[in-house]
């Protein structure tokens, strides 16, 4: 299956997590802090600390190390806080 | 996104024991209260079962743990709430994907309810902590046991506890170098306590594995040391370590540059308390208090697992195993007493005892700690600010702390950071911080507002017209 | 050396109470059984608002903190300089919104009768109100702007003050619980005796909020202040200005006058500086039981979706709840209780105690001192039928042990 970061096409598998998308694209931050701009990406791995939020098909605050990819989904980074389109 | 349909959201009838959490504790409960002959429903936040510690490759088409028949298992599902019921206790869960809008709404009422949600790694912040890199020492186990996925190429890991081992092989494992492994205490002490590791002799063997294959890949591993810096503008590039003393304060001139691209800490563990806690579950010592049933202070609340203590996976399931025939027999089941499950239980809490005698967390740490180091990585709150408002403001009660620095209110709502607030700001009073504050998280995981705006009778209000407009 | 007032309870009035007495040169200590401003002060948004009340004594005491508050924490500024007075402070004000065609009407009747009171009440058309709220569901059909409503941090709002305190030589004892009132040989106030021993004062300032009516229990002097617990949810952090001013749906006056439903809703909204999006409101009348219930926050979430559709996709991380302090005629209970000399209260705010305390402060510490106050205490005294003649006190009310200190028990 395909999957989109940041436009660009990517291949995926059944299973993967979001982040081990990111991580295998060798990506290690994909968000940016609402206060000092500054990079973050997994850190808890385990869904609790919420540092590794992204854009799922236009949808903001995802944590990327619990959701599981889907075929076409549209990732992109977060930076700072952003509203749903 | 879909958001066609949102309709009712079903309510199950109380007949069945409601399990939380698929780790070793959760299955063992669903497990026992299923073969004394009642329903069970399991919930679980992973696609696969197995919790942290049996991790599975959720990219594998298999699936290594069966559960019997009479057990219904709800994947990708997050209890967000949980609130009292005439007879026990309502749960509301949501089943899709991860933080998705309009995943699929459900409340069940239970009245024996087993909570096994397990626990995360405690982080120690240090400046540098919040670069990209740096990881828990969960996370790295996660991704390679999970995902496939190795965090870094060199990889330096350190805290305190026995789990960095079976980390440092998970990371071999997906063909990491690991620079090496930093104890921040020393497990001499292991050997002062015969009584717990004769307890724990099972899991010392499987330690004893873990160091056989860490002296195979030559990866050193060294005591009393620890992590004080990490370097790097937009990722970690280098860390600083250097050796501890027994308060674990620094040895002068032991600091060392090391140049890794990965960091992985874990000093212990801190329990998933917010379901426990929404249900007035007392605690000790952070920990969810349970008798020798595994009943919590809660009638038809029961807990196993890391949330009662951390002992590991063994211990973890004798727990669930227990707390799942005690679930049956709230529901009228007369299944014959665990008696190996309470002994392994009774065994295991003298291992943990023994582990955590063995690991302590010494305050030294606290004096790396710089103006500018982040305490609270959501809001970015930096130790000087936290002092600041203790000192000059006198705020310390656990909301007024954190409304006036903002420590513990982002998204992850003090996970991370609301022990370590709690600890700190206890130095700074002299009196003992309250950590439980950090726990009171009525809104147990996120939910979108338009799925908690979800009636479970699908009623909307003459007049309020349609939930969502099209802008 | 034994201050001359005793401030029982550091939430927003108490520490406005003690900072205003101590403006007039007296010595004030403030005792708080748990930590400062971490009460119903803690669990409140902020409000300082004037669009929420119709005209009478309340708006009185509204409009003069209105004027008195940046008044005030500009002086601090002064006095204590600019960090250790910030509040975030911000005059953004309030608009109302109906969404039915039958709220028109109502709307535009309250909104004149204030204006004839002396609130600023700006009818705009719908067009205008999406203007000042981009993201405002297209079902408004009448709005009023209340330009002088304003919001500041309420923690940080009740420290300052309290900095002040300290910094004109008061004390501020937090962990210190007071349980009665020691009696001279005059039958006057002598002193308070706490869980750590007694402590000599000339006079006793009830500011317990919610727990009012069990502290003036223990001090032989009841008055009935009940609590009304109420239910926030706190969203994701945001874009700024996603929501820019306070923004409520028309029947929240409604529920503020009303003593009857043992829950009410109304729809408010509105973000802080760090970007959270708070949504209020809940009133139930469940004495101090803290249990949250599922049914409250999802009727929160379904009017503030219903007003911000955009909100549908954000993320709710927080739900808190807190204990109003309330009198029977819903008013606030501010003067000498005469029953014993040397005691006052200063307390049933209810849902308004961060907008209503600068006022409260200066009109306790006007009566205190004999000066002339700037508006009628008439209508607040504690010896008035509604707060005196009823003094019946539940259980819930005597036994504030079921809730931790910061107002919320475990649950």
């Amino acid at each position: 299956m395909k999957v989109r970061i940041e436009g660009r096409e990517h291949e995926a598998v059944p299973g993967q997590t979001v982040a081990g998308v990111l991580l295998g694209a060798g990506m290690v931050s994909w968000r940016t802090t609402r206060g000092g701009g500054r990079p973050r990406g997994v850190f808890c791995g385990i869904g609790v600390c919420f540092d590794c939020l992204v854009v799922v098909n236009g949808i903001p605050d995802v944590r990327a190390c619990q959701r599981l990819v889907r075929d076409g989904d549209d990732i992109r980074m977060q930076h700072g806080a952003e509203l749903p389109s | 996104m879909s958001r066609a349909h949102r309709g009712a959201e079903p309510r199950d009838a109380m007949s069945r024991v409601v399990v939380v959490g698929g780790g070793p504790a959760g299955m063992a409960a669903a497990r026992a209260a299923a073969k004394a002959g009642v329903d069970v429903v399991l919930i679980d936040a992973g696609a696969k079962l197995g919790g942290q510690y049996h991790r599975q490759d959720s990219r594998a088409g298999t699936e290594r743990f069966g559960l019997p028949p009479g057990v219904e298992h709800l994947a990708e599902s997050v209890v967000w709430a949980l609130e009292p019921v005439p007879g026990g206790h309502r749960v509301h869960l949501r089943t899709g994907p991860a933080d998705a809008p309009g995943r699929t709404g459900r409340s069940i009422d239970t009245p024996a309810l087993v909570l096994a949600t397990g626990a995360y790694d405690q982080v120690l912040p240090f400046p540098g902590w919040e670069l990209p890199g740096v990881y828990t020492a969960g996370a790295a186990q996660a991704l390679a046991k999970g995902q496939g996925v190795r965090v870094g190429e060199r990889v330096l890991l350190a805290g305190t506890g026995p789990f960095l081992l079976p980390v440092a092989r998970s990371l071999l494992a997906v063909g990491a170098e690991v620079a090496a492994v930093l104890e921040a205490g020393n497990p001499a002490r292991w050997l002062a306590r015969p009584a717990g590791l004769l307890a724990g002799a099972g899991k010392l063997g499987e330690l004893a594995g873990h160091t056989a294959a860490l002296a195979r890949h030559r990866v050193p591993y060294r005591t009393r040391s620890a992590v004080v810096a990490a370097h790097g503008t937009d990722r970690v590039e280098a860390v600083t370590t250097t050796r501890l003393r027994p308060d674990w304060t620094e040895v002068p001139g032991s600091r060392r540059r090391l140049d890794v691209d990965a960091v992985c800490i874990g000093y212990g563990f801190t329990p998933q308390l917010e379901l426990a806690v929404a249900a007035g579950c007392a605690l000790d010592g952070g920990f969810v208090t349970v008798d020798s049933a595994q009943q919590t202070s809660v009638p038809g609340v029961l807990a196993a697992g890391e949330l009662t203590g951390i002992g590991g996976a063994e211990l973890a399931a004798a727990e669930g195993e227990v707390a799942g025939a005690s679930a049956a027999r709230r529901l009228g089941a007369r299944p014959a007493p665990p008696v190996r499950a309470l002994r392994a239980v009774r065994r295991g809490r003298r291992f943990a005892a023994a582990l955590a005698a063995a690991h302590p967390v010494r305050a030294g740490w606290h004096g790396r700690l710089r103006e500018d180091t982040l305490i609270c990585r959501c809001e970015e709150v930096r130790y000087g600010e936290l002092r600041d408002a203790v000192r000059e403001r006198e705020a310390y009660g656990g909301r007024a702390l954190k409304l006036v620095t903002r420590a513990g209110l982002g998204l992850c709502q003090g996970r991370i950071c609301g022990r370590v607030v709690a600890e700190l700001t206890g130095e700074l009073t002299g009196e003992p911080g309250q950590s439980a504050a950090f726990a009171r998280r009525p809104i147990a995981a996120p939910i979108r507002l338009g799925e908690l705006a979800e009636s479970p009778s699908a009623h909307r209000e003459p007049g309020a017209g349609p939930p969502r407009v099209a802008e | 050396m034994s201050p001359d007032v005793v401030v029982v309870g550091a939430g927003i009035i108490g520490a406005a109470c003690a900072e205003a007495l101590s403006a007039a040169g007296l010595r004030v200590t403030v005792l708080e059984r748990g930590a400062l401003a971490s009460g119903t002060t803690a669990a409140g948004e902020g409000n300082v608002l004037v669009s929420d009340k119709a005209p009478g004594p309340e708006l009185d005491l509204a409009r003069a903190s209105r004027r008195r508050w940046p008044r005030l924490l500009a002086a601090l500024r002064e006095e204590l300089g600019p960090r250790a007075a910030e509040t975030e402070w911000d005059p953004k004000g309030g608009l109302v919104v109906a969404t039915t065609a039958e709220a028109v009407a109502p709307l535009a009747e309250f909104a004149a009768a204030q204006r004839t009171a002396g609130v600023r009440a700006d009818r705009i058309d719908p067009a205008r109100a999406r203007d000042l709220e981009p993201h405002l569901t297209r079902q408004v059909t009448a709005a009023v702007h209340y330009p002088e409503d304003a919001q500041l941090q309420p923690v940080l709002a009740a420290t300052t003050l309290l900095a002040a305190v300290r910094a004109r030589g008061g004390e501020v004892r937090a962990g210190t619980t007071v349980t009665g009132v020691v009696r001279d040989a005059g039958d006057r106030v002598g002193g308070v005796r706490t869980d750590r021993g007694s402590l000599a004062c000339g006079a006793v300032v009830n500011c317990c909020g919610p727990w009012a009516g069990s502290f003036a229990a223990a001090a032989g002097a009841p008055v009935t202040v009940l609590p009304r617990r109420g239910m926030i949810l706190v969203t994701a952090p945001l874009p700024p200005d996603t929501v820019r001013r306070k923004v409520y749906d028309a029947d929240y006056v409604g529920a503020v006058a009303s003593g009857d439903a043992e829950l009410q809703t109304s729809t408010v909204v509105e973000s802080t500086r760090a970007g959270t999006v708070l949504i209020g409101s809940s009133r139930e009348r469940v004495g101090f039981d803290g249990t949250v219930r599922v049914e409250v926050l999802r009727e929160l979430a379904r009017k503030a979706v219903a007003l911000f559709p955009v909100l549908a996709d954000v993320p709710v991380m927080r739900a808190y709840g807190g204990f109003r302090p309330y009198a029977p005629d819903h008013l606030p209970v501010i003067g000498a209780d005469p029953r014993l000399p040397g005691l006052w209260h200063a307390t049933g705010h209810e849902g308004a105690g961060i907008g209503l305390a600068a006022a409260t402060g200066r009109l306790l510490a006007d009566l205190f001192t004999g000066a002339a106050p700037e508006l009628d205490p008439a209508p607040f005294r504690p010896d008035r039928p509604a707060v005196m003649s009823q003094a019946v006190i539940s259980p819930a009310v005597i036994s504030p042990a079921v809730t931790g200190p910061d107002g919320e028990t475990a649950a």
